[in-house]
């Protein structure tokens, strides 16, 4: 096999490598979509995490506007702490209310943020207050029990 | 009786210590092939031409079973997750049990097979027919000249095959599961990138194909370089790299996916 011609074929061959690569990084991958380059944290304390695990999206409004990057026992007050990277793109104001949510029945676990009216916004390391625990299946059942054994004694 | 026992003993420790001594063997040798690649790194058309045989060749059974593999858990994947209201999964399912083990550990047992029982059996017939002999009787270090390119070749091309063979699978799942199923484009594509992370799983795939690329062309030309002169000792030489890199190559899966996806929180 002539010099050259083995030259063209391992060039074709180490390209369309690369190609692959690219390719599951910015196609498969999460790559093109979200970067952890410019990014901020936020702390939330939460009475309860239910299932939530670490790199479970941050959304508002639907949108992915970051991750959960930690998940801590505060030993102090005995709830979560919840360390999430914020894209810098998107700044949020002071009042920001964090609940964990459930993507449909049995989907997986993420962090929703609404947006509040405070005209001073959220920086680097701040808390938010205003956090809504996720919902055990078991509180609720035990609740709607609790409810139904209150009613039944009124009758 | 006694005498038997101990005699038996004695096999035992016979192989305990051939085995250690060979270990010990292939580790030198190994470290003498890093030392010695300086000149094939300076003189890069050797290892070229070694990645047209090693590399390039084999793209065409990497690409195939690739495919095959990705349509099977297109198929496979639908099947089961149809059976929750998921069939939009699919498309992760396929994604990442590609990226994170089928593409990097199927892609590297093709690879032994093909590629590296190949280099064993070049090398081990270069020594029968004692060309690396005459190499050495001309002042040329036969591993600076012929193992140095053949193992720096494997190590190359074996993280952009797994890459190919990756990327071919997940288009296989795409054809069986969007065209010919019909499962929705748009949730396929979106679903795989949520649940895809760049540095958690590609790139913990390209170190685990790195490691492999590594452990086979290392046992390859240890293989070659260490069979007996002879027909049958290069004919089980062969057999040894095929077998001996198949389960380095699963072994060292298991150690590298406990350290790196060890449970998420």
């Amino acid at each position: 096999m002539q010099r050259t011609v083995m030259d063209l074929w391992v060039g074709l061959f180490v390209i369309v490598g690369i190609g692959a690569l690219l390719f599951l990084a910015l196609k498969v991958g999460n790559m093109g979509t979200y970067s952890a380059a410019q990014s901020y944290m936020l702390i939330g304390n939460f009475e309860n995490i239910g299932g939530l695990k670490v790199r479970a999206p941050v959304k508002s409004a639907g949108v992915v506007v970051g991750r959960v990057t930690d998940i801590r026992l505060n030993t102090e007050t005995f709830d979560a702490a919840v360390t999430m990277s914020i894209d810098s793109r998107y700044q949020f104001p002071k009042d920001t209310f964090a609940s964990i949510l459930t993507a449909g029945l049995l989907g997986e676990q993420y962090i929703g943020l609404a947006a509040g009216g405070d005209e001073t916004s959220l920086k680097e390391g701040d808390k938010i207050m205003k956090t809504n625990s996720a919902i055990v299946l078991e509180d609720l059942i035990g609740r709607f029990l609790f409810n139904k054994a209150a009613e039944g004694d009124k009758d | 009786m006694p005498r038997r026992i101990v005699i038996g003993i004695r096999g035992v420790g016979h192989r305990v210590i051939d085995s250690i001594w060979r270990l010990g063997y292939a580790s030198r040798f190994f470290l003498l092939t890093l030392l010695k690649s300086g000149t094939s790194l300076r003189r890069f058309g050797l290892v070229i031409r070694e990645l047209y045989f090693t590399g390039v060749l084999s793209l065409i059974i990497i690409l195939v079973s690739g495919l095959f593999v990705g349509m099977v858990l297109g198929l496979q994947g639908y099947e089961t997750l149809q059976k929750y209201g998921a069939e939009s999964a699919v498309g992760t399912l396929v994604a990442l049990s590609l990226v994170r083990e089928l593409g990097p550990v199927v892609a590297a047992l093709l690879f032994a097979s093909r590629a590296g029982s190949a280099i064993t059996a070049e090398i081990g017939l270069m020594k029968a027919t004692e060309q690396l002999a005459a190499m050495e009787m001309m002042a040329v270090d036969p591993i600076a000249r012929v193992v140095a390119p053949r193992f720096w070749a494997g190590v190359i091309s074996m993280p952009f095959l797994a890459a190919l063979f990756s990327t071919i699978g997940v288009f296989g799942g795409y054809l069986v599961a969007v065209v010919v199923i019909g499962v929705d484009e748009g949730s396929f594509w979106s679903q795989m990138q949520n649940a895809v992370d760049f540095r958690y799983d590609i790139v913990n795939g390209i170190i685990k194909t790195c490691v492999f690329g590594v452990a086979v062309t290392a046992i390859a030309v240890f293989e070659g370089y260490d069979a007996s002169p002879t027909a049958e000792g290069v004919s089980g030489a062969t057999t040894r790299t095929v077998v001996t890199s198949s389960l380095a190559i699963l072994g060292l899966d298991f150690v590298l996916t406990s350290f790196m996806f060890r449970g998420m929180s």
